[in-house]
Protein backbone atom coordinates (compact mmCIF):
# COMPACT_ATOMS: atom_id res chain seq x y z
CA UNK A 1 0.00 0.00 0.00
CA UNK A 2 1.33 3.19 -1.17
CA UNK A 3 1.78 6.08 1.70
CA UNK A 4 -0.82 8.56 -0.43
CA UNK A 5 -3.34 5.23 -0.20
CA UNK A 6 -2.92 5.40 3.69
CA UNK A 7 -3.19 9.27 3.76
CA UNK A 8 -6.44 9.21 2.03
CA UNK A 9 -7.78 6.10 4.47
CA UNK A 10 -6.80 8.02 7.67
CA UNK A 11 -8.43 11.01 6.08
CA UNK A 12 -11.19 8.93 5.69
CA UNK A 13 -11.10 8.08 9.44
CA UNK A 14 -11.22 12.00 9.66
CA UNK A 15 -14.45 13.09 8.04
CA UNK A 16 -16.40 10.45 10.66
CA UNK A 17 -14.83 12.28 13.75
CA UNK A 18 -17.89 13.48 15.71
CA UNK A 19 -20.17 11.08 14.74
CA UNK A 20 -21.94 7.42 15.51
CA UNK A 21 -20.96 4.50 13.43
CA UNK A 22 -24.32 1.95 13.76
CA UNK A 23 -24.39 -1.61 13.46
CA UNK A 24 -26.84 -2.99 11.30
CA UNK A 25 -27.99 -6.50 9.82
CA UNK A 26 -30.45 -5.50 6.93
CA UNK A 27 -31.07 -3.00 4.66
CA UNK A 28 -33.87 -1.84 6.71
CA UNK A 29 -31.70 -1.25 9.57
CA UNK A 30 -29.13 0.62 7.56
CA UNK A 31 -31.94 2.88 6.27
CA UNK A 32 -33.02 3.87 9.53
CA UNK A 33 -29.58 4.07 11.25
CA UNK A 34 -28.64 6.68 8.35
CA UNK A 35 -31.99 8.56 8.26
CA UNK A 36 -31.23 8.70 12.33
CA UNK A 37 -27.78 10.19 11.57
CA UNK A 38 -25.20 7.49 11.31
CA UNK A 39 -21.97 9.01 9.73
CA UNK A 40 -21.28 5.13 8.86
CA UNK A 41 -22.73 2.18 9.39
CA UNK A 42 -21.22 -1.69 10.40
CA UNK A 43 -23.09 -4.17 8.67
CA UNK A 44 -22.77 -7.52 10.62
CA UNK A 45 -25.30 -10.62 10.19
CA UNK A 46 -25.69 -10.97 13.83
CA UNK A 47 -25.12 -7.55 16.69
CA UNK A 48 -22.80 -8.43 19.30
CA UNK A 49 -25.50 -9.45 22.02
CA UNK A 50 -26.74 -11.96 19.65
CA UNK A 51 -23.27 -13.46 18.82
CA UNK A 52 -23.12 -13.47 22.67
CA UNK A 53 -26.44 -14.96 23.21
CA UNK A 54 -26.21 -17.66 20.12
CA UNK A 55 -22.46 -18.61 21.62
CA UNK A 56 -20.66 -20.61 18.44
CA UNK A 57 -17.81 -19.61 16.23
CA UNK A 58 -18.66 -16.59 14.47
CA UNK A 59 -17.50 -15.36 10.87
CA UNK A 60 -17.90 -12.19 8.20
CA UNK A 61 -21.01 -11.55 6.85
CA UNK A 62 -22.23 -12.97 3.78
CA UNK A 63 -20.84 -10.71 1.05
CA UNK A 64 -24.59 -10.48 -0.47
CA UNK A 65 -25.84 -8.97 3.03
CA UNK A 66 -23.36 -6.33 2.54
CA UNK A 67 -23.87 -5.67 -1.03
CA UNK A 68 -27.65 -5.06 0.17
CA UNK A 69 -26.59 -2.62 2.58
CA UNK A 70 -24.18 -0.96 0.43
CA UNK A 71 -26.73 -0.35 -1.89
CA UNK A 72 -29.44 0.46 0.91
CA UNK A 73 -27.30 3.95 2.07
CA UNK A 74 -25.15 6.46 0.70
CA UNK A 75 -23.13 6.82 3.93
CA UNK A 76 -20.15 4.92 4.54
CA UNK A 77 -20.23 0.86 4.98
CA UNK A 78 -18.01 -1.00 7.12
CA UNK A 79 -17.72 -4.86 7.85
CA UNK A 80 -16.56 -7.34 10.31
CA UNK A 81 -13.29 -9.42 9.11
CA UNK A 82 -12.10 -12.30 12.13
CA UNK A 83 -8.62 -10.98 13.72
CA UNK A 84 -6.02 -12.38 11.04
CA UNK A 85 -8.11 -13.93 8.72
CA UNK A 86 -6.88 -12.32 5.50
CA UNK A 87 -8.95 -13.82 2.87
CA UNK A 88 -12.09 -12.42 4.79
CA UNK A 89 -10.43 -9.08 4.52
CA UNK A 90 -9.77 -9.86 0.64
CA UNK A 91 -13.28 -10.71 0.22
CA UNK A 92 -14.41 -7.57 1.42
CA UNK A 93 -12.08 -5.27 -0.46
CA UNK A 94 -13.16 -6.83 -3.59
CA UNK A 95 -16.89 -5.73 -2.90
CA UNK A 96 -15.41 -2.20 -2.31
CA UNK A 97 -16.13 -1.70 1.81
CA UNK A 98 -15.46 1.87 2.65
CA UNK A 99 -13.74 0.44 6.32
CA UNK A 100 -13.05 -3.50 7.11
CA UNK A 101 -13.04 -3.54 11.37
CA UNK A 102 -10.76 -6.44 12.05
CA UNK A 103 -12.96 -7.50 15.15
CA UNK A 104 -12.39 -9.11 18.32
CA UNK A 105 -16.21 -9.27 18.40
CA UNK A 106 -15.88 -12.19 15.56
CA UNK A 107 -14.18 -15.15 16.76
CA UNK A 108 -10.02 -15.16 15.92
CA UNK A 109 -8.79 -17.01 13.01
CA UNK A 110 -5.40 -16.40 14.11
CA UNK A 111 -3.93 -16.30 18.05
CA UNK A 112 -0.20 -15.02 17.27
CA UNK A 113 -0.84 -12.85 13.69
CA UNK A 114 -2.74 -9.69 12.66
CA UNK A 115 -3.57 -8.89 9.46
CA UNK A 116 -0.77 -7.14 7.80
CA UNK A 117 -2.98 -4.24 6.45
CA UNK A 118 -0.16 -2.64 4.97
CA UNK A 119 -1.08 -5.06 2.02
CA UNK A 120 -4.89 -3.51 1.35
CA UNK A 121 -5.61 -0.42 0.09
CA UNK A 122 -9.18 -0.12 1.77
CA UNK A 123 -8.89 1.06 5.34
CA UNK A 124 -8.62 -0.96 8.50
CA UNK A 125 -10.07 0.09 11.94
CA UNK A 126 -9.01 -2.16 14.84
CA UNK A 127 -9.76 -2.33 18.72
CA UNK A 128 -7.27 -1.40 21.51
CA UNK A 129 -7.16 -1.52 25.16
CA UNK A 130 -4.12 0.60 25.77
CA UNK A 131 -1.70 2.66 24.04
CA UNK A 132 0.70 -0.66 23.19
CA UNK A 133 -2.15 -2.57 20.87
CA UNK A 134 -2.94 0.91 20.02
CA UNK A 135 0.48 1.87 18.31
CA UNK A 136 0.79 -2.60 17.25
CA UNK A 137 -2.33 -2.02 15.28
CA UNK A 138 -1.25 1.06 13.65
CA UNK A 139 2.15 -0.23 13.04
CA UNK A 140 0.80 -2.99 11.06
CA UNK A 141 -1.41 -0.60 8.82
CA UNK A 142 -4.57 0.37 10.74
CA UNK A 143 -6.05 3.88 9.72
CA UNK A 144 -8.48 3.97 12.93
CA UNK A 145 -8.31 2.90 16.13
CA UNK A 146 -11.13 2.03 18.20
CA UNK A 147 -11.50 0.87 22.20
CA UNK A 148 -12.45 -2.27 22.45
CA UNK A 149 -15.11 -2.07 25.44
CA UNK A 150 -16.98 -5.09 25.78
CA UNK A 151 -19.14 -5.66 22.74
CA UNK A 152 -22.76 -6.80 23.46
CA UNK A 153 -22.79 -6.29 27.08
CA UNK A 154 -24.30 -3.00 26.96
CA UNK A 155 -22.06 -2.34 29.90
CA UNK A 156 -19.80 1.14 29.48
CA UNK A 157 -17.24 0.25 32.21
CA UNK A 158 -14.57 -1.48 29.74
CA UNK A 159 -14.50 1.18 27.23
CA UNK A 160 -13.92 3.58 29.99
CA UNK A 161 -11.33 1.75 31.17
CA UNK A 162 -9.78 1.59 27.97
CA UNK A 163 -10.58 4.94 26.75
CA UNK A 164 -9.08 6.19 30.58
CA UNK A 165 -6.01 3.66 30.21
CA UNK A 166 -5.07 5.16 26.14
CA UNK A 167 -5.04 8.22 27.61
CA UNK A 168 -2.96 8.23 30.92
CA UNK A 169 -0.17 6.52 28.81
CA UNK A 170 -0.37 9.21 26.22
CA UNK A 171 0.41 11.70 28.79
CA UNK A 172 2.77 10.04 30.48
CA UNK A 173 4.67 9.32 26.90
CA UNK A 174 4.30 13.45 26.41
CA UNK A 175 5.71 14.26 29.88
CA UNK A 176 8.90 12.03 29.01
CA UNK A 177 12.40 13.28 28.08
CA UNK A 178 13.38 12.63 24.60
CA UNK A 179 15.88 10.12 25.89
CA UNK A 180 13.46 7.69 27.90
CA UNK A 181 11.43 6.98 24.37
CA UNK A 182 13.56 4.37 23.50
CA UNK A 183 12.64 2.49 26.54
CA UNK A 184 8.93 3.28 26.25
CA UNK A 185 8.19 1.84 22.94
CA UNK A 186 10.21 -1.47 24.15
CA UNK A 187 7.95 -1.37 27.05
CA UNK A 188 5.02 -1.24 24.55
CA UNK A 189 6.35 -3.31 22.09
CA UNK A 190 5.65 -1.10 19.64
CA UNK A 191 8.33 1.02 17.00
CA UNK A 192 9.75 4.02 18.17
CA UNK A 193 8.51 6.17 16.01
CA UNK A 194 5.53 5.79 16.82
CA UNK A 195 6.16 6.67 20.47
CA UNK A 196 7.63 9.88 19.18
CA UNK A 197 4.91 11.02 17.41
CA UNK A 198 2.40 10.90 20.83
CA UNK A 199 5.25 12.78 22.38
CA UNK A 200 5.31 15.34 19.99
CA UNK A 201 1.42 15.22 19.49
CA UNK A 202 -0.32 14.19 22.70
CA UNK A 203 -2.57 11.77 21.09
CA UNK A 204 -2.78 8.91 18.66
CA UNK A 205 -1.71 9.34 15.04
CA UNK A 206 -5.25 8.48 13.70
CA UNK A 207 -8.70 8.70 14.70
CA UNK A 208 -9.52 7.02 18.09
CA UNK A 209 -13.64 6.12 18.41
CA UNK A 210 -15.47 4.41 21.47
CA UNK A 211 -16.89 1.24 21.15
CA UNK A 212 -18.20 -1.11 23.26
CA UNK A 213 -21.30 -1.07 25.51
CA UNK A 214 -22.65 2.11 24.62
CA UNK A 215 -26.25 2.05 25.19
CA UNK A 216 -27.12 5.43 26.05
CA UNK A 217 -26.90 9.23 24.68
CA UNK A 218 -25.64 9.58 28.46
CA UNK A 219 -23.04 6.69 27.27
CA UNK A 220 -21.88 8.29 24.08
CA UNK A 221 -21.20 11.68 25.59
CA UNK A 222 -19.33 10.31 28.38
CA UNK A 223 -16.59 8.65 25.85
CA UNK A 224 -16.79 11.91 23.92
CA UNK A 225 -15.85 14.14 27.45
CA UNK A 226 -13.05 10.79 27.69
CA UNK A 227 -11.43 11.93 24.42
CA UNK A 228 -13.11 9.99 21.95
CA UNK A 229 -13.51 11.46 18.73
CA UNK A 230 -16.69 9.73 17.78
CA UNK A 231 -18.48 6.80 18.80
CA UNK A 232 -19.28 3.21 17.70
CA UNK A 233 -23.11 1.86 18.53
CA UNK A 234 -23.42 -1.60 18.63
CA UNK A 235 -26.20 -3.63 20.43
CA UNK A 236 -27.74 -0.84 21.76
CA UNK A 237 -29.50 0.91 19.31
CA UNK A 238 -31.46 -2.23 17.40
CA UNK A 239 -31.46 -4.24 21.08
CA UNK A 240 -33.59 -1.11 22.12
CA UNK A 241 -37.53 -0.25 22.37
CA UNK A 242 -37.23 2.26 19.81
CA UNK A 243 -33.99 1.95 17.92
CA UNK A 244 -35.05 5.21 15.75
CA UNK A 245 -35.34 7.58 18.30
CA UNK A 246 -32.72 6.39 20.43
CA UNK A 247 -29.95 6.70 17.88
CA UNK A 248 -31.16 10.43 17.03
CA UNK A 249 -30.38 11.11 20.62
CA UNK A 250 -26.84 9.35 20.23
CA UNK A 251 -26.27 11.34 17.66
CA UNK A 252 -27.37 14.80 18.90
CA UNK A 253 -25.41 14.21 22.17
CA UNK A 254 -21.96 13.10 20.34
CA UNK A 255 -22.65 16.54 18.58
CA UNK A 256 -23.44 18.28 21.99
CA UNK A 257 -21.60 16.24 24.14
CA UNK A 258 -20.66 18.74 26.89
CA UNK A 259 -24.24 20.40 26.55
CA UNK A 260 -26.11 18.47 29.80
CA UNK A 261 -29.55 20.09 29.32
CA UNK A 262 -29.85 18.90 26.02
CA UNK A 263 -28.34 15.64 27.06
CA UNK A 264 -31.33 15.62 29.73
CA UNK A 265 -34.01 16.21 27.05
CA UNK A 266 -32.30 13.51 24.80
CA UNK A 267 -32.68 10.67 27.15
CA UNK A 268 -36.25 11.42 28.34
CA UNK A 269 -38.75 8.66 27.27
CA UNK A 270 -36.45 7.03 24.76
CA UNK A 271 -38.33 3.74 25.94
CA UNK A 272 -36.08 0.60 27.08
CA UNK A 273 -32.77 0.74 26.57
CA UNK A 274 -30.98 -2.64 25.91
CA UNK A 275 -30.81 -4.78 28.95
CA UNK A 276 -27.39 -5.38 29.44
CA UNK A 277 -25.14 -8.00 31.34
CA UNK A 278 -22.28 -7.40 33.78
CA UNK A 279 -18.84 -7.64 32.82
CA UNK A 280 -18.64 -10.00 36.06
CA UNK A 281 -21.78 -12.13 34.30
CA UNK A 282 -19.90 -12.66 31.19
CA UNK A 283 -17.68 -15.63 30.85
CA UNK A 284 -16.30 -14.47 27.60
CA UNK A 285 -14.43 -11.61 27.57
CA UNK A 286 -13.94 -10.27 23.72
CA UNK A 287 -11.59 -7.56 24.81
CA UNK A 288 -8.80 -10.07 25.88
CA UNK A 289 -9.03 -11.34 22.26
CA UNK A 290 -6.15 -10.55 19.60
CA UNK A 291 -3.19 -8.11 21.85
CA UNK B 1 -12.74 39.28 11.95
CA UNK B 2 -14.27 36.06 13.24
CA UNK B 3 -15.09 32.83 11.27
CA UNK B 4 -17.42 29.96 12.51
CA UNK B 5 -17.17 26.63 11.82
CA UNK B 6 -20.22 24.53 11.89
CA UNK B 7 -19.31 21.78 14.13
CA UNK B 8 -22.13 19.25 14.10
CA UNK B 9 -19.98 16.43 12.18
CA UNK B 10 -17.11 15.87 10.64
CA UNK B 11 -13.29 17.25 10.39
CA UNK B 12 -14.02 20.80 11.20
CA UNK B 13 -11.40 21.25 13.88
CA UNK B 14 -8.61 20.57 10.50
CA UNK B 15 -10.45 24.00 9.24
CA UNK B 16 -9.97 25.57 12.89
CA UNK B 17 -5.90 24.35 12.15
CA UNK B 18 -5.53 26.07 9.05
CA UNK B 19 -7.34 29.12 10.51
CA UNK B 20 -5.17 29.19 13.76
CA UNK B 21 -2.34 29.07 10.87
CA UNK B 22 -3.56 32.62 9.44
CA UNK B 23 -4.05 34.25 12.94
CA UNK B 24 -7.73 34.62 12.20
CA UNK B 25 -10.52 34.29 15.05
CA UNK B 26 -12.71 31.34 14.84
CA UNK B 27 -15.49 29.28 17.27
CA UNK B 28 -17.42 26.18 16.48
CA UNK B 29 -21.01 25.87 15.96
CA UNK B 30 -22.93 23.79 17.16
CA UNK B 31 -26.25 24.79 18.41
CA UNK B 32 -28.41 27.64 18.08
CA UNK B 33 -26.83 29.79 20.93
CA UNK B 34 -23.58 29.84 19.47
CA UNK B 35 -25.58 32.08 17.15
CA UNK B 36 -25.59 35.11 19.37
CA UNK B 37 -21.52 35.21 18.85
CA UNK B 38 -21.01 37.58 16.33
CA UNK B 39 -19.23 36.25 12.97
CA UNK B 40 -18.28 37.49 9.93
CA UNK B 41 -18.02 33.97 7.70
CA UNK B 42 -18.73 30.70 7.69
CA UNK B 43 -17.26 27.14 7.15
CA UNK B 44 -18.85 24.32 6.12
CA UNK B 45 -16.71 21.20 6.78
CA UNK B 46 -16.42 18.07 4.81
CA UNK B 47 -18.06 15.19 7.03
CA UNK B 48 -21.64 13.37 5.70
CA UNK B 49 -23.82 15.71 4.59
CA UNK B 50 -26.95 13.92 5.85
CA UNK B 51 -25.83 13.92 9.12
CA UNK B 52 -25.18 17.75 8.67
CA UNK B 53 -28.68 18.59 6.84
CA UNK B 54 -30.37 16.49 9.35
CA UNK B 55 -28.81 17.79 12.71
CA UNK B 56 -29.25 21.64 11.09
CA UNK B 57 -32.86 21.46 10.95
CA UNK B 58 -33.46 19.15 14.50
CA UNK B 59 -30.61 22.21 16.86
CA UNK B 60 -33.20 25.10 14.84
CA UNK B 61 -29.81 26.02 13.00
CA UNK B 62 -30.86 25.64 9.56
CA UNK B 63 -32.84 28.57 8.67
CA UNK B 64 -31.04 30.92 10.45
CA UNK B 65 -27.87 30.24 8.85
CA UNK B 66 -29.37 29.98 5.64
CA UNK B 67 -30.98 33.63 5.74
CA UNK B 68 -27.58 34.65 6.47
CA UNK B 69 -25.81 33.25 3.71
CA UNK B 70 -28.90 33.97 1.49
CA UNK B 71 -28.25 38.13 2.69
CA UNK B 72 -24.48 37.64 1.90
CA UNK B 73 -22.52 36.25 4.63
CA UNK B 74 -19.54 34.94 2.69
CA UNK B 75 -19.39 30.83 3.07
CA UNK B 76 -16.85 28.42 2.30
CA UNK B 77 -18.28 24.55 1.89
CA UNK B 78 -15.93 21.41 1.68
CA UNK B 79 -16.89 18.65 0.09
CA UNK B 80 -20.46 17.60 2.42
CA UNK B 81 -20.35 21.82 2.63
CA UNK B 82 -20.42 21.92 -1.17
CA UNK B 83 -23.59 19.50 -0.84
CA UNK B 84 -25.17 21.46 1.84
CA UNK B 85 -25.15 24.56 -0.64
CA UNK B 86 -26.12 22.88 -4.17
CA UNK B 87 -29.70 23.58 -5.74
CA UNK B 88 -29.68 20.31 -6.56
CA UNK B 89 -28.01 17.05 -5.40
CA UNK B 90 -28.94 13.94 -7.81
CA UNK B 91 -30.36 11.42 -6.19
CA UNK B 92 -30.94 13.55 -3.18
CA UNK B 93 -32.68 16.06 -1.37
CA UNK B 94 -31.22 19.33 -1.05
CA UNK B 95 -30.29 21.31 2.28
CA UNK B 96 -29.28 25.40 1.51
CA UNK B 97 -29.69 24.80 -2.11
CA UNK B 98 -28.39 28.36 -2.19
CA UNK B 99 -26.32 28.36 -4.84
CA UNK B 100 -27.00 27.36 -8.30
CA UNK B 101 -24.96 23.87 -9.03
CA UNK B 102 -26.03 20.63 -10.02
CA UNK B 103 -24.34 18.05 -7.55
CA UNK B 104 -23.38 14.21 -7.64
CA UNK B 105 -22.55 12.42 -4.36
CA UNK B 106 -19.75 9.72 -3.80
CA UNK B 107 -19.28 10.61 -7.32
CA UNK B 108 -16.13 8.79 -7.67
CA UNK B 109 -17.13 5.83 -5.89
CA UNK B 110 -16.59 4.45 -2.64
CA UNK B 111 -13.09 4.27 -0.40
CA UNK B 112 -11.49 2.63 -3.24
CA UNK B 113 -12.14 5.81 -5.26
CA UNK B 114 -10.64 8.47 -3.01
CA UNK B 115 -7.65 10.51 -4.33
CA UNK B 116 -5.04 12.79 -4.18
CA UNK B 117 -3.81 15.21 -7.19
CA UNK B 118 -1.95 18.27 -7.54
CA UNK B 119 -3.85 21.16 -9.99
CA UNK B 120 -4.51 24.36 -11.17
CA UNK B 121 -7.48 26.83 -8.85
CA UNK B 122 -8.45 29.45 -10.74
CA UNK B 123 -7.55 32.80 -8.46
CA UNK B 124 -5.08 30.57 -5.79
CA UNK B 125 -2.52 28.72 -8.46
CA UNK B 126 -1.66 24.82 -8.71
CA UNK B 127 -2.87 23.43 -4.95
CA UNK B 128 -3.10 19.78 -3.54
CA UNK B 129 -6.51 18.48 -3.59
CA UNK B 130 -7.60 15.59 -1.84
CA UNK B 131 -10.81 13.73 -2.46
CA UNK B 132 -12.27 11.96 -0.03
CA UNK B 133 -15.75 9.99 -1.12
CA UNK B 134 -16.07 13.26 -2.63
CA UNK B 135 -18.64 14.81 -4.58
CA UNK B 136 -18.31 16.73 -8.33
CA UNK B 137 -20.21 19.53 -9.58
CA UNK B 138 -21.98 18.91 -12.78
CA UNK B 139 -23.16 21.84 -14.07
CA UNK B 140 -22.92 25.57 -12.97
CA UNK B 141 -25.88 28.11 -14.10
CA UNK B 142 -26.62 31.55 -13.24
CA UNK B 143 -24.01 33.45 -11.97
CA UNK B 144 -21.71 30.74 -10.55
CA UNK B 145 -18.75 30.54 -11.69
CA UNK B 146 -16.00 27.55 -12.27
CA UNK B 147 -12.75 27.40 -10.79
CA UNK B 148 -11.15 24.19 -10.87
CA UNK B 149 -11.64 21.23 -12.88
CA UNK B 150 -9.60 18.03 -12.31
CA UNK B 151 -10.04 15.21 -15.76
CA UNK B 152 -12.93 17.30 -17.12
CA UNK B 153 -14.94 17.39 -13.74
CA UNK B 154 -15.36 20.82 -11.76
CA UNK B 155 -14.34 20.66 -8.53
CA UNK B 156 -14.27 24.50 -6.98
CA UNK B 157 -16.42 26.92 -8.37
CA UNK B 158 -17.95 30.04 -6.77
CA UNK B 159 -21.06 32.76 -6.82
CA UNK B 160 -20.58 35.75 -4.95
CA UNK B 161 -20.35 35.27 -1.68
CA UNK B 162 -20.40 31.16 -1.90
CA UNK B 163 -16.69 29.19 -1.95
CA UNK B 164 -17.14 25.49 -2.69
CA UNK B 165 -14.58 22.98 -3.50
CA UNK B 166 -15.23 18.95 -3.94
CA UNK B 167 -11.68 18.49 -2.38
CA UNK B 168 -10.47 19.07 1.31
CA UNK B 169 -7.82 21.86 1.34
CA UNK B 170 -7.93 21.21 5.19
CA UNK B 171 -6.35 18.13 5.15
CA UNK B 172 -2.92 19.29 3.48
CA UNK B 173 -0.21 21.84 4.17
CA UNK B 174 -1.45 24.51 1.62
CA UNK B 175 -3.45 27.16 3.75
CA UNK B 176 -3.67 29.38 0.26
CA UNK B 177 -7.86 28.58 -0.80
CA UNK B 178 -8.33 29.53 3.03
CA UNK B 179 -6.86 32.58 2.41
CA UNK B 180 -8.92 32.60 -1.05
CA UNK B 181 -11.69 32.75 1.34
CA UNK B 182 -10.54 34.78 3.48
CA UNK B 183 -10.32 37.88 1.15
CA UNK B 184 -14.16 37.43 0.22
CA UNK B 185 -14.87 38.82 3.63
CA UNK B 186 -14.85 42.26 3.39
Amino acid sequence: MSENRYELNKQLAQMLKGGVIMDVTTPEQAKIAEEAGACAVMALERIPADIRAAGGVSRMSDPKMIRGIQDAVSIPVMAKCRIGHFVEAQILEAIEIDYIDESEVLSPADDVYHINKHDFKVPFVCGARDLGEALRRIAEGASMIRTKGEPGTGDIVQAVRHMRMMNSEIRRIQNMRKDELFEAAKQLAVPVSLVEYVHENGKLPVVNFAAGGVATPADAALMMQLGAEGVFVGSGIFKSGNPAKRAAAIVQAVTNYTDAKLIAELSAGLGEAMVGINEQEISLLMAERGK
Amino acid sequence: MTVAILALQGAFAEHGYMLDRLSVDHFELRQKKDLERPFDALILPGGESTVMGKLLLELGLFAPLRERILSGMPVFGTCAGLILLAKNVEHDKSHFATMDISVKRNAYGRQLGSFYIEEEMQGVGRIPMTFIRAPYIEAVSGNAEILATVNKKIVAAREGNQLVTAFHPELNDDTRVHEYFLQMIK
